[in-house]
């Protein structure tokens, strides 16, 4: 990766330029003075102006991902937030939600400090999400407005689910207090139906002798969490969908309650869990890969809305946690890097959605989920944009990872559509 | 003749020409059990690991005696002994054993992929005797050897399985191995204990013992581990030999002809009645023999003809 900064005029000619939020596309060129939207279409600018070329390149707003496991503080040996960041600006990510599963685990005020802090020294922008519950532990409430002012953007114990449903009855109610549609995300897996498993129940558990849980793991806790949700008038998020019948419940709540969102992740629109059969550790993520059916409906519900955007759970992982073994292995893999190319092959190439509604799925719908700033392309906003070729093919490799950990089941995989430069922060971040 | 793979991991897919070379040679070396001398050089030379991650002494001693009897210089590693408790991870473990020149290495784990993971990381021939819940293909051939002493032939043979398949390293091998040969295949036991969609391996699921028992020309009775009631799986020992037990009774009543088989070790008067596991249609101990002969063929197939690596 190549950086450098917008130091003088910055002209991205001759591009098609998608809006998603005014759901716009149009062929021109876009004039960055100083750092800032100048002006679009047909642009004059001076003839001493930085130029790229963006022929047949799509030039957008720059990817946002609501849920990234940065591991810091505490597991540093797998990820910090310098070393996200250079991932998310390889995957055209300018802004990432980072859950708080770190050691400590952010639960107050001061942690949520800490991270904008040090999100203030990284080339893109990292929005905390804060704990539920004191140490993850599922049981005291955090200091939620605390931390809210200090930055927090929501809330989860993403890595386990909150269990006792009086609890997630009390942190969505506590939640809906405040002003900006604050989201509850619960990582919804019924741990008693879990069991100790490491894989999706199926034919391919039986032959690999692993221990499968079936999709209603998921979908009996999404199902309760809708219901808590709508019981409470609040809002819910549900990180990673990964069965066909969460989509299911999430379409019916949706029909009648508005204050529901979804996620989808690209291994889940990928994978199916016939690709585990060599117990390859990095497909084995929490929920787990399910059957290509699973896979299909959850094609079908970004397609429909009922999944409104495209989240990668980047979850970085040492080598000697994904070696030892699948049932030892951690759960987990990381997913910046290969976002773009992966969702344009399933979506776009293999699946007939049209560029701008993709776009939407990593770009507007994540910022609308977070209340982020969500139009980008108007006159004096920061630049914050991306450039893409769409039709790019290309492998994934380990030298495309800028992540401190491997643990990528995409590595080998054919891609199509290739994030070219990622424009952030006053910086010009050629991959 | 040389098999087709190199190592053995798994019946899943496992050609069956290979099978039925590897009940050949195990038949010619049974022979060799019979005679006073029960040595022969075969594998004079080359040296095995017997790597054990687990406990298991029936598998152990099967192999290590199976290595004697052709010669070869076997080493045991078991993981109470070893680093593995320091931290070090299964790979430095394994590396660090191959680069002390071996030839061959038995692996015992419990984590179902094991023995796969294994060639991943060293270049000698791997043997799987036991991944977990998965396969464990030395049992199901020495199973195989058994029948075919028994019976002559497997080819549309009758074979109940029964018990907790689901918490197996026998089931799925047996499964594989015996439809390759075309036997026909069922399964039998308490639902809770039965992995998800196995008919799709091409086999029949049907809990009552009894119709099984009149049906099959033989069963191999698996055991029952007195921990899974522990999760809800089935609520008494009493119950299960109720339901699946075999029992002289059932013997007598519906199939007094059926050939029994166990993997052991057995739970007496749980999964079989004793003086069922001690008649004369029991070759429970045929079996064990057969081990002997069956590891005999499977290591000298896999490693006759190979040389050392030189450095
Ligand atoms: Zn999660």
């Amino acid at each position: 990766m190549q950086t450098e900064k917008i130091n003088k005029n910055l002209v991205l000619k001759n591009a098609k330029i998608i809006d998603p939020f005014k759901s716009t596309e149009i062929n021109g060129d876009i004039y960055i003075k100083e750092g800032k939207i100048n002006s679009i279409g047909k642009a004059t600018y001076p003839s001493s102006s930085k130029i790229i070329d963006c022929t047949d390149r799509i030039v957008t707003h720059g990817f946002c991902d609501i849920h990234v496991h940065f591991r810091e503080p505490g597991e540093e040996y797998k990820e910090d937030l310098n070393s996200g960041s250079q991932a998310a600006l390889a995957g055209g990510f300018t802004r990432v939600c980072t859950m708080p599963n770190t050691s400590p685990a952010i639960d107050s005020p001061e942690l949520i400090r800490y991270i904008i802090n040090r999100s203030n020294e990284c080339p893109i922008y990292i929005h905390p999400i804060g704990a539920v519950t004191k140490s993850q532990k599922g049981k005291e409430l955090t200091e939620m407005k605390a931390m809210l002012n200090e930055g927090a953007v929501a809330f989860s114990d993403d890595g386990v689910p909150i269990e006792n449903s009086t609890v997630l009855r009390n942190a969505l109610s506590y939640s809906s207090m405040f002003h900006g549609n604050i989201k509850i995300i619960n990582h919804a897996e019924d741990l008693t139906l879990k069991n100790s498993s490491v894989m999706n129940e199926g034919i391919t558990s039986t032959k690999l002798g692993l221990k499968g849980s079936p999709d209603i793991t998921e979908s009996n806790m999404v199902l309760r969490d809708l219901e808590i949700a709508k019981f409470t008038n609040s809002h819910i998020h549900v990180p990673h969908v990964s069965a066909g019948k969460s989509v299911k419940h999430i379409n019916s709540v949706k029909k009648d309650y508005d204050k529901v969102t979804a996620e989808v992740t690209p291994h889940h629109l990928f994978f199916s869990d016939e690709d585990l059969q060599n117990y390859n550790t990095n497909l084995k993520v929490a929920p787990p890969i399910r059957t290509r059916d699973d896979r299909k409906i959850l094609i079908n519900a970004l397609k429909d809305g009922t999944i409104d955007c495209i989240a990668t759970d980047h979850a970085p992982h040492a080598l000697e946690e994904k070696e030892c073994g699948f049932n030892c292995a951690s759960f987990g893999m990381i997913g910046l890097e290969s976002c773009y190319g992966a969702v344009n092959k399933i979506l776009f190439q293999e699946n007939n959605l049209n560029t701008v509604s993709l776009i939407k799925l990593m770009t507007s719908n994540p910022r609308k989920i977070m209340g982020f700033e969500n139009d980008l392309l108007s006159k004096g906003m920061d630049a914050e944009l991306v450039i893409l070729d769409p039709k790019e093919k290309w492998k994934f490799t380990e030298k495309n990872i800028y992540s401190k950990s491997k643990n990528s089941p995409f590595i080998g995989e054919d891609l199509l559509g290739k994030v070219k430069y990622t424009i952030v922060k006053g910086l010009i971040n050629k991959i | 003749m040389q098999l087709k793979n190199k190592h053995l991991i798994g019946l899943e897919g496992y050609p069956k020409q290979d099978i039925d070379e590897i009940i050949e040679t195990a038949f010619s070396f049974k022979e060799v059990l019979d005679r006073p001398i029960k040595k022969v050089p075969s594998l004079q030379g080359k040296t095995i690991v017997n790597l054990f991650f687990e406990n298991s002494t029936r598998t152990r001693i099967s192999f290590e005696l199976a290595e004697k009897r052709l010669s070869a210089d076997s080493i045991n590693f078991s993981a109470s002994s070893s680093s593995l408790n320091k931290g070090e991870t299964f790979k430095d473990t394994v590396k660090n054993i191959e680069s002390m020149k071996i030839d061959a290495a038995v692996i015992r784990h419990p984590f179902p992929g094991s023995a796969l993971m294994l060639t991943n990381y060293i270049d000698s021939v791997v043997i799987n005797a036991g991944d977990g819940t998965h396969e464990h293909p030395t049992q199901a051939l020495l199973d195989i050897v058994s029948l075919k002493e028994k019976f002559g032939y497997i080819k549309n043979l009758k074979i109940g399985i029964i018990g907790d398949i689901a918490h197996s390293r026998v089931a799925l091998s047996n499964i594989y191995g015996l439809k390759t040969l075309g036997a026909k295949v069922v399964l039998c036991g308490p639902s809770t204990l039965m992995p998800v969609r196995i008919e799709e391996l091409g086999l029949t699921v049907n809990n009552n013992i009894d119709e099984v028992i009149e049906w099959a020309d033989a069963i191999n009775v698996l055991r029952i581990q007195r921990e899974r009631m522990n999760n809800a799986l089935i609520p008494s020992v009493r119950e299960y030999r109720r339901l699946f037990g075999i029992t002289q009774s059932r013997i007598e009543k519906h199939n007094s002809e059926l050939v029994i088989m166990h993997p052991g070790p057995m739970n007496r008067w749980v999964e079989i009645d004793s003086n069922v596991a001690d008649s004369d249609q029991a070759i429970i101990l045929d079996q064990v023999l057969n081990g002997v002969a069956t590891r005999m063929a499977i290591l000298y197939l896999l490693l006759s003809g190979k040389t050392k690596k030189d450095s």
